[in-house]
């Protein structure tokens, strides 16, 4: 699989510059996000209000609304947008398949598989699982990631890109039949439960969460940034970058590592927005082109815009119920993504 | 099944076109299969809820007397069932096959087409607005889905500059496979029908019915031959393009035959059974693993071993915890993935 090169050979330098542009533009959409994102919900703010609140001037209830439910969710749908979108973004560099994302090390089907087993034995209104699910979810998907690893690594060559995708859809596979058993077994009202958490939704909504899931993403996207130049040699191929003395799978496990980490702590958090990590990076390639210095935080911003818009939207659209925001992501990031694949010649 | 006398020797010797074939290998697959098959058939129609001996069995299929409760079991419910599993078990697996070999996508598999989340989307709207469908109309509606989703897959990537390319096409599918489970995800968690459509997720081939298999069985077998014919071109497109083109192949012609092929594969196999995409994943994969990788030895022993896996996957999950079925899907898996685990490991080549 060939990565699909940029829109156009220009050089590098002016590809910087629009980079730069793409991405300031991409900021400033995400601030505007922000905004409105804070001024819609059930119980309306305007604008002024949320501004007046935001300076410490609203009323108890406004700052309640705003500082302890909308806040932290919208803070929630950066980190875990920009977690996903750079995990996909590594694991399609590493693997050179177009169609990786966290999806495949089983990270989505492991932390379901714990939550529905959870939900199976244990009642799912106490309050004690609120903060339970969570950590089971990430120890799910860690677990699931290392058997992955585990199972596709030989002793003398490693592991081979091909041989680590074609292991994680075995897997994923295997615990999503695991999941169909169990769902069939389940009482209608835990089934809700358990569906509305796989299709994604941010209910994690609180400051406990935000900082569960900073230190993760504020260590994991540096790490990242600074892994780009490794990651374009890695993207040349095997031989070329053992050539260049890149210490191929050590350097591999690290990435490896650092996407793992990346979604599944987003998971935990978000339960299964997986659409995000697939299709962020290919937002960013086009608008950006292949080089990951530049290709990293374009994904990092695509993905964060994409789960707020959505997540704001999902609010919005029927209230008082809640769409999950993973559906919305993919409601919206489907069409875009199929237009883009449409127009350019890739 | 289509017998295919097996050759070995191409009549034309094409520079750096020299697949690995293994005579002895495909033999054994093409005929201990169809033995196997055969042998997993009448085991199918004689184990159930109701046990019947071989005698009657035999009398039941070629003397059938209507008045008799159990020549009406096995004539109505066992044999479509048995039969409607080879067709559908051939018909993923070659369809995943021929994505396999025109994408050189080792991920490919029919199930990215759109084709089970287009039948599942039709699905999601009969449970939700017109519940107590017929089952004869909840088939329609999940084929008229299938196809539409695939149409979707195949327009959009034929809209853009430069035609339909595989990579195109894989990613398309994704990205409306997602669109669609997510709007069926939506529509369940809304009107609460998620189990019901998890049941036919799935997939199994119990309730499959004569007029199905009438239906299905000129489309699957017209396929399947087309799918040989083809399956020479397959392998240089497997190649590489560059290469498929540098033989004089043309090949937009060979990826439409092909696609056209695998829909109709994917689709009226999608319409019997549900959604039980692992099977056009893994058996490609054993077969390369087994017969090398030439398409004209590839086609016909996965459809075969596709045929074997559905049939035997629907006795276990019948008698692991009889009378209640297990869902098929789970069993394949549940057989599939340490299998495919193997393999994965071994696989020494890239597509």
């Amino acid at each position: 699989m060939e990565p699909i090169q940029g829109l156009s050979q220009a050089s590098g330098k002016r590809r910087t510059q629009r980079g730069i542009l793409v991405m300031t533009i991409l900021g400033i959409l995400i601030v505007c996000a922000f905004i409105v994102s804070m001024n819609t919900g059930f119980i309306r703010l305007s604008p002024l209000d949320v501004l007046k609140t935001l300076f410490g001037m609203g009323t108890d209830k406004q700052s309640l609304i705003l500082f302890d439910f909308r806040l932290p969710r919208i803070v929630i749908s950066v980190l875990i947008g920009a977690g996903l979108a750079v995990s996909g973004c590594i694991l399609q560099g590493i693997s050179r398949n177009p169609l990786a994302d966290p999806g495949i090390l089983g990270i989505n089907a492991g932390a379901g598989l714990m939550v529905m087993l959870y939900v199976s034995f244990f009642p799912t209104t106490s309050f004690r699982s609120v903060f339970l699910l969570p950590l089971l979810a990430l120890l799910g998907s860690g677990l699931t990631a290392a058997l992955i690893y585990a199972l596709s690594y030989k002793r003398n060559e490693g592991v081979s890109p091909t041989r680590l995708i074609l292991t994680g859809i075995g897997v994923a596979a295997g615990i999503s039949s695991a999941m169909i058993v169990l769902t069939l077994k389940l009482d209608p009202q835990k089934y809700q439960f358990v569906a509305t958490w796989l299709a994604g939704s941010i209910w994690g909504s609180n400051w406990k969460f935000v900082l569960a899931l900073l230190p993760w993403i504020v260590v994991l996207l540096p790490l990242a940034f600074y892994k780009a130049r490794v990651m374009n040699i890695l993207n040349l191929g095997e031989n070329s970058a053992t050539g260049l003395g890149i210490p191929v799978e050590k350097e591999r496990l690290l990435l490896l590592a650092v996407a793992v980490g990346l979604a599944g702590s987003s998971v935990a958090v978000s339960g299964g927005i997986g659409f995000v990590g697939l299709i962020a990076p290919h937002l960013a390639r086009r608008l950006v082109g292949p080089k990951h210095e530049l290709l990293l935080p374009a994904s990092a911003m695509t993905g964060a815009l994409l789960v707020i818009v959505a997540d704001t939207i999902g609010r919005w659209l029927m209230q008082p119920t809640e769409i999950p925001t993973g559906i919305v992501v993919a409601v919206i990031g489907a069409p875009y993504f199929l237009y883009l694949l449409s127009k350019v010649k890739g | 099944m289509a017998e295919i006398v097996e050759t070995t020797k191409t009549g034309r010797n094409l520079r750096n076109l020299k697949p690995r074939t293994r005579p002895l290998v495909v033999s054994l697959i093409l005929f201990g299969g169809i033995a196997a098959l055969i042998f997993g058939i009448i085991l199918s129609v004689s184990f159930g809820a109701a046990d019947i001996d071989f005698m009657t069995v035999w009398e039941a299929v070629f003397r059938y007397n209507p008045e008799l409760t159990q020549h009406q079991i096995i004539q109505e419910i066992r044999l479509p069932r048995v039969l409607g599993g080879v067709l559908v078990g051939a018909g993923f697996a070659v369809a995943g096959a021929l994505m396999q070999g025109m994408t050189r996508n080792p991920m490919a598999d029919s199930g990215l087409l759109g084709l089970n989340s287009g039948a599942g989307f039709a699905l999601a709207i009969c449970f939700a607005f017109f519940p107590g469908l017929s089952f004869n109309m909840l088939i329609l509606y999940s084929f008229l889905g299938a196809g539409a989703g695939a149409g979707l897959v195949f327009g959009i990537s034929s809209l853009a500059k430069g035609g339909v390319t595989p990579v195109r096409l894989v990613l398309a599918g994704a990205a409306v496979s997602a669109l669609l489970v997510a709007l069926s995800e939506g529509v369940a968690l809304y009107f609460r029908v998620g189990q019901d459509l998890a049941f036919w997720y799935a997939g199994g081939v119990a309730g499959t019915k004569w007029f199905q298999l009438k239906i299905m069985l000129p489309w699957i077998g017209g396929a399947l031959l087309g799918a040989m014919m083809l399956s020479r071109s397959i392998t240089m497109l497997s190649l590489g393009e560059e290469v498929a083109v540098g033989l004089g192949q043309r090949t937009g012609l060979v990826k439409l035959a092909g696609t056209v092929i695998v829909l109709i594969l994917a689709g009226s196999s999608v319409a019997v059974v549900g959604s039980v995409g692992f099977i056009g994943l893994i058996i490609p994969h054993l077969t390369r693993f087994l017969v090398g990788v030439d398409y004209r030895t590839i086609i016909p022993c996965s459809a075969i071993l596709g045929s074997l896996l559905v049939v035997f996957a629907d006795l276990a999950a019948r008698m692991i915890n009889a009378p209640a079925e297990t869902p098929l899907g789970a069993l394949i898996a549940l057989i599939g993935v340490p299998f495919f685990l193997y393999l994965a490991r071994k696989e020494r080549r890239e597509l």
